[in-house]
């Protein structure tokens, strides 16, 4: 079992809303790894799209994922170029 | 009679009686459970949620023909929400703790997700609010074994009367009898215009006093162009909107009536009517509006949204999927017009003065050879499964014309080199969108297939002016003499040489525009697949020699504001 985690800055023009929380949740539940998102004080559940939204991440805020789970390595891939990107 | 103003959502004018449509008061009990009975109320709780997505995926299947992008992930995101797995965790583990009936722990824990959405200062959560509301009451519904009272039982034509409607509300809607309806709030892009919009009826909302002003059974006009509503008309006003609102029925129908037959005019002149698209999956809203052709197939989406290039194989999937979609009909590639406005996720793209008129479209292409090449080679395999044809952006002189065939030739030397199947005749085409191109459009014609009009950036480019700047947006006339003698110069130019010219930019599907261009000789209309068929009845109710004749008077007008004084007098001769 692998335990990743990492800091990113939510990059995502409007924030981890909208579209990038919907697929960050779509894909985060395509892992069986077990996500947990936290910003601040708050730590979320990643696959639940009410926990990712009430994180209320705007663009340029620090957010801390932690993976933990056979197919970490690989959700941590795919959930950071969400996060990452802009254009979204 | 009593004239309510609200905000136009969705246009067309209808006349009905007002039903008004309640807020549902679903009362739900609070019982004590024991131990014993918590793996059947979990049951029931699985039950429920099972039915309720259920039903949202009947009706997302039931609202999904026709339908754009944005309509569908309304039910996506309840969806989501139906399966969110920290909610149901908590009503789970709640109902172990507190021994209460699941309805009731779900209600709760439903309060207390609204509320803490609401003091987030985010206009999107607001808005999200009532989708987690309305898949709430869905599921609350389905627990509590009641049904939706109201709109399914309808036996009469009615206009819904309600303070908000939710996107459940507005999609059971669907082919019920309901036609039209007025909303105390929302706005023109909200759940409720959107939908209104797509399910093509009338509908005026934000009319604050709708629902305190109205009574059940009123005579109603709701005229969702102009966003008003008309409570217990007058006879006379009543007569003047059932006039037009036959009128409107009858041109409606008339459209629709002539979307699959050729385009062709009263005297036999033959022309195509295409459509422009983006996405693969639009060629069924194409197909469904009798379009004829892709005249613009924008492909810039595969470079958007991601950090790395796409394949030469999502290339030609995607292109291979559209033209065996659309049969034998001719499909219009029109390779990455990237800069400008639209930006390169790959990489850093530098920073401009002016985007529009720096590295851009076919001179990023011609820079980076190794990129363009991918897409070239993906489209000369992918065109020997239908008509495929491509075309260039932004080509402002001769050489980038020649320098581009010069790359595709050398993608299909190598295809040929590796044995890959490819087409090899494919026609290419150039766009025509700076004016220096309009200009030398005898020069270009001798090295281009046809050319393809975009008149969104040629008339930007030949008035200098940006129309998303206020200020000066009302100097883009698509109507002005130099626009109009452009066009006239490029459609004789290629006809002289012996290729064909389409259009490609939003005057193609302008209908006043329509008579004008096809009396100037243009050979391709492409457009958004709705107006497809209002634009094939105007071509079919003119003669060609008519619209000749309309297109030599508006050349000689001086003024773009006449021209389009004129030809939208014409049209209404035309159209009737």
């Amino acid at each position: 079992m692998a335990l990743v985690t990492k800091n990113l800055i939510v990059n995502n023009k409007q924030g981890l809303h909208a579209r990038p929380a919907a697929l960050f949740v779509q894909v985060a539940n395509k892992f069986d790894s077990r996500i947990t998102v936290r910003r601040e004080e708050e730590e979320v559940n990643g696959k639940s799209i009410m926990g990712i939204l009430m994180l209320g991440a705007e663009k340029g805020s620090e957010i801390i994922v932690e993976i933990e789970g056979d197919d970490a390595e690989a959700a941590m891939q795919e959930l950071e170029k969400i996060i990452l990107n802009e254009e979204y | 009679m009593l004239k309510l103003k609200g905000i136009a959502a969705a246009s067309g004018i209808i006349i009905a009686p007002a039903y008004k449509l309640g807020k549902e008061e679903l009362v739900v009990p609070k019982q004590s459970i024991r131990d014993d009975e918590i793996p059947l109320q979990i049951q029931v709780f699985e039950e429920a949620l099972i039915k309720t997505r259920r039903e949202i995926i009947e009706l997302q299947k039931k609202i999904a023909s026709g339908m754009a992008q944005e309509e569908a992930e309304i039910f996506d995101a309840h969806l989501l929400v139906l399966e969110d797995r920290m909610l149901i965790e908590e009503v789970i583990s709640r109902l172990k703790k507190d021994h209460l009936n699941v309805a009731y722990i779900f209600s709760e824990v439903l309060k207390k997700y609204v509320e803490v959405f609401s003091r987030i200062e985010d206009e999107y959560l607001k808005e999200r609010i009532s989708d987690i509301n309305d898949v709430g009451r869905r599921v609350l519904r389905n627990l509590l074994g009641k049904e939706r009272k109201g709109l399914e039982e309808l036996k009469e034509k009615v206009i819904v009367v309600a303070h908000d409607l939710s996107p459940s509300d507005t999609a059971a809607m669907y082919k019920q009898n309901v036609c039209g309806f007025v909303t105390d709030i929302g706005g023109k892009t909200s759940h409720t215009a959107i939908m209104a919009k797509s399910l093509e009826i009338p509908a005026v909302v934000g009319v604050q006093e709708a629902t305190t002003k109205i009574v059940p059974g009123d005579l109603l006009i709701v005229d969702g162009s102009m966003g008003a509503v008309i409570v217990d008309p007058d006879e006379d006003t009543l007569r003047l909107y059932q006039e037009e609102e036959t009128k409107l029925k009858g041109i409606a129908e008339k459209f629709l009536a002539v979307k699959d037959a050729p385009a062709v005019t009263a005297d036999g002149k033959v022309v195509r009517i295409s459509a422009n698209i983006e996405l693969p999956d639009e060629v069924t809203a194409v197909k469904l509006h009798g379009g004829q052709g892709i005249g613009l197939y924008r492909t810039e989406f595969f470079y958007m949204n991601r950090k790395d290039f796409p394949t030469e194989e999502e290339h030609y999937q995607a292109y291979k999927f559209v033209a065996e979609e659309m049969g034998g009909s001719p499909v219009i590639i029109r390779t990455i017009d990237l800069g400008g406005d639209k930006f390169l996720s790959q990489f850093e793209m530098p920073k401009e003065m002016q985007p529009f008129l720096g590295w851009r479209a076919i001179r990023f292409c011609l820079a980076r050879p190794d990129i363009f090449k991918v897409q070239l080679r993906a489209i000369l395999r992918a065109a020997v499964h239908g008509d495929l044809k491509l075309m260039y952006p932004m080509i402002s002189g001769v050489e980038e014309l020649q320098q581009a065939n010069k790359i595709l030739e050398e993608a299909r030397q190598e295809l040929s080199r590796e044995g890959v199947n490819f087409r090899k005749d494919i026609e290419v085409g150039a766009m025509i969108e700076v004016p220096s191109a309009a200009m030398t459009a005898d020069i270009l014609a001798t090295e281009a297939g046809f050319f393809s009009i975009g008149t969104n950036d040629l008339i930007q480019y030949s008035l200098a002016v940006d129309r998303t700047n206020e200020k000066v947006a009302y100097l883009y006339e698509p109507t002005h003499p130099a626009v109009l003698r452009m066009i006239r110069n490029i459609i004789d130019s290629a006809h002289a040489a012996g290729i064909w010219v389409g259009m490609c930019g939003e005057m193609a599907g302008e209908p006043s525009f329509v008579p004008i261009l096809l009396g100037l000789g243009l050979d391709e209309f492409s457009m958004s697949p709705q107006v497809i068929p209002e634009v094939k009845y105007i071509i079919r109710s003119i003669t060609f020699a008519q619209a000749q004749d309309i297109a030599k008077q508006v050349l000689k007008l001086s003024t773009g504001r006449e021209v389009e004084e004129f030809s939208q007098k014409k049209l209404r001769e035309i159209v009737g």
